[in-house]
């Protein structure tokens, strides 16, 4: 028999994981910045000031910058679920195929069909229809996020559905439950009021630089007016939707928690790692005489608080997590992950005995026995306990990052309100402000690391592995395409910055960025 | 017909009429490629792009919803041909990542590549865009090389239910000349339906001239291509279904069975022909609003031949390299439940043409000039 080569399962990785990175430098600021745009283009309408008006076309501008590639590398992404990921499309398409073609009919048609009035529709609209259809593409985004972001709260907990081994797949059974529990609600809060964050960085950091030339005083003060305000608020609701997801992580993902703060040996009454160094080269997969932290700085006691609510609540590391034994919260026993394998492996051979069998009795059996081990179902690809372990320095660093700029964000924001007008003589604090702008993304891509490489090897958490939900084709095709994207994406990257570049020292002023006789 | 028997219909409907409106909506694509011939000066260009620039973004949600829609209602499709002919479904989604960039980036300054480059892109979108797909949706008819073995989950070392069965992944399709000629025709359909559109909202008489001309060439073309193709289908031997067994096998002239056995699906076929025909002549006798026609009759022509692939008992999706693997409505769409979920969210589709068809309405009001051209990029 043929067996799946690891490499193919890495490429694939790799692949999914560079579109969905490039993807996501874009994605954010269509979110953050159409926010700032429409709340400035209200202004105009509300005022009748042309002032905000241009304003609001500058900021515009960029964003038709960054929209087009957001829609290009977004498209890759849908279509990769079946390229690249054919098994998991038929494992679980019945659940996750719904959220896609929702966010096309709900989201993506608004979005397209009025972004051409917000760029094409002000001399054929009036004022109001035109704000109408700004907010309409915003929302359309936003929308197009929840989705997409319900399809992946889904795969890091999925509910909802039942195996039915006549089709070999996974059937959706509670559609409420896939759309709107709480981990896809907190989720979408945490991430699109992230992305609100990194375009009001983007705004407020273009706006100091202008400071800092001396130029388009007015329209800088008044777009860090908006977009301070609006990302101190953003930057809150992320903190907030933050800890909340850290306690659904605690409850759903232990493993990515303990990865998340380097906990290898858990216990009661446990400290938040505040800042720390991993031991570098440790095994994470196994024991050792060295402790695995090579220092930490801790909060007593936050880590139980952040996971159970009590101060002295149990919080599994990785090694409880491999060997089992603990007590969970429902009071059962944690079962090793030698024991879910097996269990998994007897429900894996459970199904072939239930498509071999013809005798009813035998089918019934065979059944029953894969019902009861179900739950374990994806354990039984697995070959090592070892692999349940995520590649954790990646996932604690991350981790790290993450947090850390995120509380620096609020700091900025609450400074920038705090000195308003007096900040042109705060010559140092512009530059900071201005050198924060790649900050934000790197917080964002930060985040989406602890989320994705926290949670592997699953595809689907605790039910298809990556190395079961992978296509069947030769590694060189796979190859091939990572390179090609990896190429093709880093060319328009680089065009995007430098069209983005001579539109922001263009200036709000200048009436168009286009080439007179191109 | 039974509840989900119903639904999988009524799916396959949805699916065909959105793969109906992305090929009528492809004219973009078509316009796309015949900027270099119908443009003769920057300005006349500028007109053109400006005017399928409004409408790209249509075209593009139309194809991920496509994807979207049949991955939510025939996942096994999305599984085993997103999977399997894996080098047509890249090669169609790099030539639409470069149309994404390049209407916005192609006049700006500082654009890294210059705006000939962009407009190459533009070029290649236009025309492997329809060519491909037209290719790919080719082997809903004629077939494809896979294997679907969904007991394969049940084993540990090679778990993945579908594979194909050589190692062009896709590629092959374009050696079969009736895959090929449908590509063809839907790429000069798509260029017949620009000419219109061009013709319709641009004004310039030079260019509504020039369009008219090209209408003669590419409609010849197309008649002689489509109607071919057409006619092979009809006299071929097609991919039936036991609807008791879920038996695949052979039989001789199923779609012209499936048009005789479905006689409103015959009706839309050929109304849809007399209206893209009645577009044609009408584009080329200079009359105006000739586009809407045409358009509708292509979206009839090709709704009617997609459910002609997939409605009365046939396997929309053969496999020429094991029959029994073939698609087909029964054994490849989501569960009851999800379809009836999904089949409350279509309910929206009408609101949703609601407002395209008012946004088109303002956009296209007046034509474009070569001022409005100038001054909006």
């Amino acid at each position: 028999m043929e067996a799946i080569d690891a490499s193919l399962v890495d490429w694939s990785r790799a692949q999914f994981a560079l579109t969905a990175m490039y993807h996501w430098l874009f994605v954010p600021l269509t979110l953050g910045l159409g926010v700032v745009m429409s709340i400035m283009e209200t202004l105009y309408v509300r005022t009748g000031r042309e002032f905000w008006k241009q304003t609001a076309k500058f900021w515009m501008k960029l964003f038709g910058i960054n929209f087009a590639m957001g829609v290009a590398t977004g498209i890759i992404l849908e279509f990769e679920f079946g390229t690249n990921w054919s098994n998991y499309s038929w494992f679980v398409g019945d659940i996750f195929g719904a959220p896609l073609a929702i966010e096309g009919i709900l989201a993506f048609f608004m979005e397209s069909t009025f972004i051409a009035i917000m760029y094409f529709g002000w001399k054929k609209v009036g004022k109001g229809t035109h704000l109408a259809a700004t907010w309409l593409t915003v929302i359309g985004a936003t929308i197009s996020a929840w989705w997409i972001l319900v399809a992946n709260a889904w795969m890091q907990h999925p509910v909802g559905m039942e195996f039915n081994p006549d089709t070999v797949r996974n059937e959706m059974v509670d559609f409420a439950a896939v759309a709107f529990n709480s981990g896809a609600v907190v989720k979408f809060c945490h991430t699109v009021s992230s992305s609100w964050v990194l375009g009001c960085v983007f705004v407020v950091g273009i706006s100091c630089w202008y400071l800092l030339r001396g130029r388009h005083t007015e329209f800088a003060h008044s777009s860090i007016k908006v977009a301070a305000a609006f990302g101190l608020l953003a930057a809150l609701i992320t903190g907030y939707t933050g800890h909340h997801s850290g306690r659904i992580i605690a409850e759903q993902q232990p493993m990515k928690l303990a990865a998340a703060e380097g906990l290898y040996e858990g216990g009661n009454g446990q400290g938040l790692v505040m800042a720390g160094v991993l031991r570098p080269g440790a095994d994470w997969t196994q024991p050792s005489e060295e402790d695995k932290m090579l220092f930490a700085v801790e909060m007593p006691y936050a880590l139980s608080l952040l996971a159970t609510h009590e101060k002295n609540g149990y919080v599994p590391g990785v090694r409880n997590i491999l060997e089992g034994g603990y007590t969970l919260p429902d009071g059962s026993t944690a079962l090793s992950a030698e024991e879910k394998m097996k269990r998994g492996r007897i429900a894996i051979a459970a199904l072939a005995a239930y498509r071999a069998a013809e005798d009813p009795a035998l089918k019934a059996e065979a059944l029953s026995t894969l019902r009861e081990n179900f739950e374990y179902f994806g354990y039984g690809y697995l070959e090592t306990p070892g692999d349940l372990v995520p590649p954790v320095p990646l996932t604690f660093y991350s981790f790290r990052v993450m947090v850390v700029l995120g509380g620096y964000f609020i700091a900025l924001f609450a400074g920038l309100l705090l000195l308003r007008r007096r900040l042109e003589k705060w010559r140092i604090v512009l530059w900071c402000v201005v050198l924060s702008i790649p900050l934000a993304w790197v917080a964002s891509q930060a985040g989406w690391v602890v989320a994705e490489v926290g949670r592997q090897p699953w595809s689907i958490q605790g039910l298809l592995p990556n190395v079961a939900a992978i296509s069947r084709l030769e590694v060189s095709s796979v190859q091939t395409t990572f390179y090609i994207f990896l190429g093709l994406f880093t060319l328009l990257l680089l065009a995007e910055l430098r069209i983005m570049g001579k539109a922001i020292a263009g200036g709000p002023d200048a009436d168009d960025n286009s080439q007179p006789n191109a | 017909m039974d509840d989900i028997s119903i639904l999988q219909h009524y799916w396959w409907f949805l699916v065909s009429l959105l793969g109906a409106l992305l090929v009528f909506l492809m004219f973009v694509q078509g316009g796309q490629s015949l900027v270099p011939t119908l443009g003769k000066t920057e300005a006349q260009r500028r007109m053109l792009l400006l005017a399928t620039g409004r409408k790209w973004e249509l075209t593009f949600t139309t194809l991920v919803t496509f994807g979207g829609a049949f991955f939510a209602s025939f996942p096994l499709f999305y599984s085993t041909s997103f999977g399997g002919a894996y080098w047509v479904w890249m090669l169609i989604l790099l030539c639409f990542v470069l149309q994404a960039v390049s209407y916005e980036f192609q006049l700006k300054r500082q654009n890294l590549l210059g705006t000939a480059t962009y407009r190459v892109f533009l070029f290649l979108n236009g025309v492997l865009g329809p060519l491909l797909i037209g290719t790919a949706v080719g082997t809903f008819f004629t077939g494809a090389e896979f294997v679907v073995d969904k007991s394969a989950v049940a084993g540990t070392a090679m778990p993945v239910i579908s594979y194909w069965s050589n190692s062009l992944h896709g590629l092959e399709a374009a050696l079969v000349p009736q895959n090929l000629m449908l590509g063809i025709s839907v790429l000069l359909l798509t260029r017949v339906l620009a000419c219109l559109y061009f013709a319709d909202c641009i004004a310039d008489e030079t260019l509504r001239m020039a369009c008219r001309k090209r209408l003669w060439i590419e409609s010849g073309f197309f008649l002689l291509f489509f109607l071919t193709w057409l006619g092979g289908l009809l006299t071929s031997a097609g991919f039936a279904v036991n609807p008791e067994s879920g038996e695949v096998y052979s039989a001789a002239y199923k779609y012209w069975h499936n048009l005789l056995e479905m006689p409103v699906v015959a009706c839309i076929l050929m109304v849809g022909v007399v209206f893209v025909l009645w577009g044609m002549v009408s584009g080329v006798r200079g009359k105006r609003r000739a586009f809407w026609p045409a358009a509708v009759g292509s979206v009839m022509v090709v709704l009617a031949l997609l459910l002609c692939a997939g409605w009365n008992n046939t396997a929309y999706y053969p496999s020429v390299t094991d029959l029994q693997s073939s698609l087909t409505l029964v054994n490849s769409s989501s569960s009851l439940f999800t379809l009836k979920t999904m089949t409350y969210v279509s309910f929206i589709i009408p609101f949703v043409i609601a407002y395209i068809a008012w946004a088109w309405r303002v956009l296209d009001k007046e034509a474009i000039t070569a001022d409005e051209a100038a001054q909006e990029h």
